[in-house]
């Protein structure tokens, strides 16, 4: 990972380039993290992807979490490795939550897809929708992906509670017949 | 003979005056055009099919054992030419995630073990080792040691399940009886450290749950000394196996280039030449006083993938022996009261030990605020484990990157354009668990 001031050049040639684009920078636990305007994200990575002398290429995890009562309630992470270096590098966006304001109305957050920066972030961008109900523009192909196609509600949300399924068995055929379908 | 072909003559003509002359092709002709044809190799994918050739949709999975789990692939057809693939995956979601968020820390272990079942010690110390950095607390040493030795052993295992299972996927039956008594003796080593044979739940935060017990070494002295002969035997095996090596050699060949772009890591991406090892790269745990090498292949094909998973398993045993010759004195668990459990001796005699031991069973230890993504070699690439705290006993969200996860992206470059039956190939030497893909 880069060190303090390291970071700190990143953020400011970021800055640079792409004014208003990386807001804060942390470094905790060995940790480097860019939090990033979830509006310039790709903008961030292509540039961390293709600049020489960064040549962050692998991303080796993307994934969403759910920072509920924060606000912007939610964040996705990119994990970059750049691997001649052995440098990682957590880049994150924040993503406010529309729905917040007006109860549960069907807005969902919205970032650019990355999958054309790093196809991997493919399946992970489906796992982010389908748990969170982050909607990522651009994607290909942005179906659920681990839940039930026509599964309602983002399980993985923290205001999504567990043990909320119903878990059925052949013998509730009696009470409820043709469950299955 | 002039008269023969008289009559020839004579017969030919009266046919196709009578207008009885069949339209029959010269064999020849249409033998010499089938073998132009598979001279051409795998159809172009992308490319323009006629309409009048028929393609076929089949549906393979969930429930098929050569799908090494319950996987579903939905496969386009041209004969037996595999011109499409889509693996559809959550069949066994079973929402170990979102459980996690519910248990306090010490009891999120077992649950993590159980995502991908076949490297449960990796899944262990990535989930460990993510909450020990997020505390900041460093393990002993001979932990360090025992951890190792333990996730090598369970990369011996991993692997020898995934050689017995891809031959069978080949027709070779005898081989998983082989793996299998090996895995065995894998597997009474772990029981007897851990009193379990599968999801030991051995590593604690902090170091490991206990001491390994008398005769352990001894056994896993026997156990490192016979395994590479073993290892010559499956080599011998399958190494001049001429049905092993058509069936390998030359099929599922995905580029490094297009691997890297797609996140694959593990055998598979070493296999098609990149030497990227995380032990190596990030030397956690006691990798760094280790000796051993990252085997590449050169191709990517499957044969590469099997030499190399093969190479690597004489290397875990090389670190096995190392780490047991090197095999450092002390404590077994870090000495942190708030987060370790009190020896059991002490319960009887100190009430504070009692104190600790109350809050540390009802409540668990707490995690300051934090968040962080650490991951680890795993048996089929890079294992990470996120963890969001929030400052209470339990984490507000984890999350495992599990490679089989991002290495089933990669299935489709390497099937398509191939047969049916390489592609159970394939799948076979891509090696996922789903139970680790749908968590």
């Amino acid at each position: 990972m880069p060190d303090a001031p390291g970071l700190e050049l990143i953020a400011q040639e970021i800055n640079d380039s792409h004014p208003g684009a990386v807001t804060e920078t942390a470094l905790e636990h060995g940790r480097a993290t860019l939090v990033v305007n979830p509006g310039k994200v790709t903008d961030v990575l292509r540039w961390l992807r293709d600049t020489e002398e960064q040549r962050y290429t692998f991303m080796s995890s993307l994934h969403a979490a759910d920072y509920l009562p924060a606000t912007p309630r939610f964040a996705v992470h990119y994990e970059l490795i750049s691997r001649e270096r052995m440098e990682r590098l957590n880049v994150k966006a924040l993503v406010a939550d529309p729905a917040a304001g007006n109860g549960a109305g069907g807005e969902l957050p919205e970032i650019d897809s990355c999958v054309e920066l790093y196809p991997t972030a493919d399946f992970q961008e489906r796992e982010a929708y389908d748990m969170f109900g982050i909607r990522f523009r651009g994607h290909p192909d942005l179906r659920r992906i681990l839940m039930p196609e026509d599964y309602e509600g983002w399980p993985q949300r923290r205001d999504f509670p567990v043990g909320g399924e119903e878990v059925l068995f052949t013998h509730n055929e009696i009470d409820t017949p043709r469950w299955f379908e | 003979m002039a008269g023969d072909a008289l009559r020839d003559e004579q017969y030919d003509r009266l046919l196709t005056e009578r207008g009885m002359r069949a339209e029959v092709e010269d064999p020849m002709a249409a033998l010499v055009r089938a073998g132009a044809e598979i001279e051409q190799g795998p159809p172009d994918v992308e490319g323009d099919l006629e309409p009048e050739q028929e393609l076929m949709t089949i549906n393979m999975g969930p429930h098929h054992p050569a799908t090494h789990g319950v996987l579903r692939l939905i496969v386009t057809l041209r004969g037996e030419q595999v011109l499409d693939l889509k693996p559809v995956v959550g069949y066994v979601h079973t929402g170990i995630e979102k459980n996690c968020e519910t248990k306090s820390y010490w009891k999120v272990i077992p649950y993590v073990e159980r995502m991908d079942y076949l490297a449960y010690f990796f899944n262990m110390e990535a989930f460990c080792g993510c909450v020990e950095r997020l505390l900041e607390i460093e393990i002993p040493e001979r932990a360090k040691y025992l951890r190792v030795i333990h996730m090598e052993l369970n990369r011996l295992h991993s692997h020898l399940v995934w050689l017995g299972t891809s031959c069978i996927d080949l027709g070779a039956i005898s081989m998983f009886w082989y793996c299998f008594r090996e895995r065995d003796a894998v597997l009474d080593l772990f029981e007897m450290s851990s009193g379990q044979r599968m999801h030991t739940r051995y590593f604690q935060v902090g170091g490991v749950a206990e001491d390994i017990p008398v005769g352990f070494e001894r056994k896993l002295r026997e156990f490192i000394e016979l395994m590479p002969s073993r290892l010559d035997q499956y080599e011998a095996l399958l190494d001049r196996n001429e049905i092993f090596l058509r069936r390998t050699k030359d099929v599922g060949i995905v580029s490094r280039e297009r691997l890297l772009e797609l996140g694959v890591t593990g055998p598979l991406l070493r296999a098609a030449g990149e030497p990227w090892d995380l032990r190596k790269a990030d030397s956690y745990l006691a990798y760094g006083d280790f000796d051993f090498k990252i085997p590449v292949g050169t191709v990517g094909d499957n044969y590469d993938r099997y030499r190399v998973r093969l190479a690597e398993m004489r290397e875990s045993v090389r670190i096995i022996e190392q780490a047991l010759d090197g095999l450092p004195t002390g404590p077994w668990i870090a000495d942190e009261r708030k987060v370790v459990l009190p020896p059991r001796e002490e319960l009887a005699t100190s009430m504070e030990a009692l104190i600790h031991h109350f809050k540390l069973v009802t409540e668990g230890f707490r995690v300051p605020p934090g968040e962080l993504y650490y991951s680890i070699e795993g048996p089929r690439g890079e294992l990470g484990c996120f963890v969001v705290a929030d400052g209470s006993a339990k984490p507000a969200r984890v999350h495992v990157r599990d490679p089989s996860f991002a290495n089933l992206q990669a299935f489709r470059d390497m099937a398509v354009g191939g047969y049916v039956a390489d592609l159970i190939t394939s799948l076979a030497m891509l090696d996922p668990i789903l139970g680790g893909i749908d968590r």
